[in-house]
């Protein structure tokens, strides 16, 4: 106990130095930047006032009835389980494919992050298909008298695949935070007299933990938004509890109620963990050329169970959804069905994605910038506002952005600028939170060698920040590419009309139970999220 | 890291690139068929026509291209489902920029007519249907028939033995038997007809009875089927055509069957996709135009042999394995007054179903 009680007492120091070092005050240009950002990212919240407001008060009964309570606390409980299983899973597997000498390393680390190219209810879908009561596995274990499996759905069915789909945020978050700490702090520990465990549970995770929690917000806040799995397994959530409401209530009202709840909820937590990262203060390492490489730890005897446990996730991730597309379309190829090619969907998909990923990093720079270098509660409420259309369902977001663009800028409605537009500001918090931990690792000492020796504040940013935040704005710019390209509703609703994109083919073909017409779109959405994947981590190696 | 330098320009190509090209690649249209002398193409309009289309493109694609082709109206269609759709519409207001809406029931199209977005079709359209397949103040028309049924195993119950009023199927005899999608629109049409005709006590009566007898649910009618299919359910509640479709790629071997409620009862009911032209059309002459191409004779038989519908206007049969439209006694209600699919959903809400 005594190294890492050592390291926690020097931390502790270190954490009084900074909160009583004086933060200054952001430059203007950097808070109004950040404060327009924001501020088109609430713009989704004036919609829902606009929307509620005209609620008949006579339904509002129907809203502020118990089974709204019932509504509220399943998504808590899910929020709460994803969360918790996205980072029993994303933690173990960032640091086995970063710090271990795992078997196939590098081959595990892309395969534990391709899941996030799936769209959820091709997941859900498969999963129905091979676990379900007359699934797949029942029909292989038929023969051993195996009548029916326990149904799969409700609050563990949706559990399970939201976290099989989200937990590749939480381990690229704690990828890139186990890539920022400096392997010297650990050593120091161990030299001190701390077994391995220790050392990992007492040093590494807390150093680790501001990383880990923003990776698990994204993931629990993109499973909230997400319909697709929670309608599939049966599960009232806020997401299903709204579209049901906009199925059914062709008056929007009460659906734009339940919305605001949802966003409330969003706020808080997304406001709460603003404030935890805040009070544990920055870990800005030392400089990467004075580091040390990390020497690999030795598996020994754990060698084949965490392979067995790496093998296991991809399994239930990765190669059942992967495996039913596939199986589509083979039955389809022998029943003689063509395989469609979808070169323009893809095309579609790519340029939407890129637009995306650009305009979201774009927009991500002013708002991380001033939560890293000037954090104070102005910073964090323009953070927090930037969740606004994260967690909502994307029926929500479409609609609203339907509602602004013809009231005020009809010009551009069905435009791809729109949609494109619309995705930024949709998934802007992916992009900010992984600028803004690089950001803070990167601190401000070298921007500010550069002013002294008379460079301007942009320049000096542009010349000596900025190339150093690149790995993190590819990294944050792909993120929002590969849930771009999956993303449903925005696309159907504010894409210019006859702009299909692979996610609106599956999704055509699907609804009609044309599977064989779905597995084409699908097998090409899966390969090229691979392949953005695959660019993401060579980028990540290449920058540490 | 010379390698990642070419994703950033890839990315700001790709903006420019997308800022110029406006509405991105659109299909290619199919090679045109030969126009059928018989319906020839209707009225002289020209320009282009926005459908925002509640059906899919899977089902109803060839079609819409084959009316592109035969007028020459260059053809926009916007694919999503109905009731999504319709919400667009609503907020869009008089900014949209559709001009027809087709949709996969009447409901929806109820829903804009309430909200005064339909313009009155013209009689002579109205009149290629029966009555109680369109809007009694002529803002929409059905252009294609789906039927409520009780789809059932043929190899446990006979359709004979199977009771004709939706209520006997609350009775315990088919506890752990049933099936059904309450998520489902159709479903939905189905109660707010029966609120309509005996009343929301009966109505949430009859949800309770079900409920008691502890039905399998599912998310779509597709699963309902494949269930009875598999042995899971002895009966479902769903629409006619999808056991139409698995018997035409199955077989006859397909141990399903329909069976068709007698008259007056709200699960005999036969809903309509149907179409009505938005108030803010930029092109009436051409929404009109595509309003009969739909009542066509050429189209009414793709309805038919398609998508396993029922064709709405004279003349054209269904599938013989079906019973004909005017022995399916639909219980008589105004099916624009299936837009309240809030009571419903209330009602399905409070019975504890939902």
């Amino acid at each position: 106990m005594l190294g890492a009680d050592s390291i926690r007492r020097g931390r502790l120091q270190a954490r009084t130095f900074r909160s009583t070092f004086p933060v200054r005050r952001a430059p203007l240009p950097l808070l109004l930047a950040g404060g327009a950002v924001a501020g088109l990212a609430v713009l989704p919240l004036a919609y829902l006032v606009i929307r509620a407001l005209g609620a008949d008060p006579a339904s509002l009964d129907l809203v502020l009835r118990p089974r709204t309570a019932v509504v509220a606390a399943s998504t808590v409980a899910l929020a709460l389980l994803v969360g918790a299983g996205t980072i029993a899973l994303g933690v173990p597997l960032a640091w086995l494919t970063t710090r271990t000498d795992l078997p196939g390393r590098r081959a595990w680390a892309v395969l534990t992050v391709v899941p996030l190219a799936i769209p959820s209810y091709v997941t859900g879908f498969a999963f129905l298909a091979t676990f379900g009561p007359r699934g797949a596995l029942q029909s292989i274990l038929a023969p051993l008298g195996v009548e029916r499996i326990p149904s799969f759905g409700g609050l563990f069915g949706a559990t399970l695949v939201l976290v099989l789909v989200s937990y590749p945020y939480v381990v690229l978050a704690t990828r890139a935070g186990i890539a920022r700490t400096d392997p010297a702090v650990e050593d120091a520990a161990r030299l001190l007299g701390d077994r391995r465990t220790t050392v990992f549970r007492r040093v590494t995770l807390p150093i680790l933990a501001p990383a880990i929690a923003a990776g698990a917000l994204l993931a629990v806040l993109y499973a909230l938004s997400d319909f697709g799995a929670v309608s599939l397994l049966q599960f009232d959530s806020f997401s299903r509890a709204i579209y049901v409401q906009y199925r059914a209530s062709f008056d929007r009202s009460l659906a734009a109620i339940l919305s605001l709840m949802l966003v409330g909820m969003t706020f808080a937590v997304a406001w709460g963990e603003s404030r935890v990262r805040w009070r544990a203060g920055a870990y800005a390492g030392t400089s990467r050329s004075s580091r040390r490489p990390p020497t690999n730890v030795p598996l020994g005897r754990w060698r084949w169970p965490a392979v067995a446990f790496c093998a296991g996730v991809v399994g239930l991730a990765l190669v059942v959804p992967a495996g039913t597309i596939a199986w589509w379309l083979v039955r389809g190829v022998g029943q003689g069905e063509p395989v469609r090619v979808v070169v323009d969907a893809a095309v579609n998909s790519f340029l939407a994605g890129g637009g995306a990923a650009l305009g979201a990093v774009m927009l991500a720079l002013p708002v991380a910038l001033l939560v890293a270098r000037y954090p104070s509660r102005t910073a964090s409420v323009i953070e927090t506002a930037t969740y606004t259309g994260y967690a909502l369902p994307g029926i929500v977001v479409a609609l609203a952005v339907v509602f602004l663009a013809t009231t005020t800028v009809p010009f551009l409605y069905q435009t791809l600028a729109l949609l494109v537009i619309a995705y930024a500001v949709r998934f802007l918090p992916q992009a900010v939170g992984t600028v803004r931990a690089a950001a803070v690792g990167i601190g401000p000492r070298v921007e500010e060698a550069g002013r002294t020796l008379g460079d301007g504040p942009l320049r000096a940013f542009a010349r000596l920040t900025l190339p150093l935040l690149r790995p993190a704005l590819i990294a944050g710019g792909a993120l929002v590419f590969l849930t771009t390209v999956k993303e449903l509703p925005l696309a159907l609703l504010l894409g210019p009309i006859g702009f299909d994109t692979l996610a609106t083919e599956i999704w055509d073909a699907s609804s009609e139970g044309f599977y064989t017409r779905a597995a084409g779109p699908a097998a090409v959405l899966l390969v090229l999220s691979a392949a953005t994947v695959a660019v993401l981590l060579r980028n990540e190696e290449g920058a540490r | 890291m010379r390698f990642v330098r070419p994703l950033p320009v890839l990315l700001l190509t790709s903006l420019l690139a997308a800022a110029c090209s406006g509405s991105g690649a659109t299909a290619a249209p199919d090679s045109p068929s030969s126009p059928d002398p018989a319906s020839a193409p209707p009225a002289s309009a020209s320009g282009s026509l926005t459908v925002y289309s509640g059906r899919s493109e899977s089902l109803v694609g060839p079609l819409l291209e084959r009316f592109e082709t035969e007028t020459g109206i260059d053809t926009e269609v916007n694919y999503a489902s109905t009731s999504e759709l319709a919400a667009t519409i609503l907020e869009e207001g008089d900014a949209s920029p559709a001009d027809v809406f087709f949709g996969q029931d009447a409901g929806a199209l109820g829903a804009l007519a309430a909200e005064g977005r339909l313009a009155a079709l013209p009689q002579p359209t109205l009149d290629k249907v029966e009555e109680r397949f369109r809007a009694d103040d002529g803002s929409w028309v059905g252009v294609s028939g789906r039927a409520r049924v009780v789809a059932y195993d043929s190899r446990v119950h006979e359709d004979a033995d199977l009771p004709d009023d939706i209520a006997a199927f609350t009775d315990p005899q088919w506890k752990g038997k049933v099936g059904w999608a309450p998520t489902n629109a159709s479903f939905q049409s189905f109660i707010t007809a029966f609120r309509q005709l005996e009343g929301d006590e009966a109505a949430k009566a009859w949800l309770e009875g079900i409920q008691a007898n502890e039905p399998k649910v599912f998310e779509g009618n597709e699963e309902v089927l494949n269930a009875i299919a598999a042995g899971e359910i002895e009966a479902g509640f769903i629409n006619h055509y999808y056991l139409m479709v698995a018997l035409a790629e199955q077989g006859d071997s397909f141990p399903v069957r329909n069976h068709f409620l007698a008259g007056d009862d709200p699960g005999s009911l036969v809903n309509v996709a149907s179409t009505g032209i938005l108030n803010t059309a930029a092109n009436p002459a051409a929404a009109q135009t595509f309003v009969d191409y739909l009542l066509t004779q050429e189209s009414q038989e793709y309805f038919a042999n398609e998508t396993q519908e029922y064709p709405l206007i004279e003349d054209v049969p269904a599938n013989p394995e079906l019973p004909a439209l005017d022995e399916v006694a639909s219980p008589d209600i105004d099916l624009s007054d299936l837009s309240d699919l809030e009571g419903t959903l209330r009602l399905i809400q409070e019975a504890g179903v939902l």
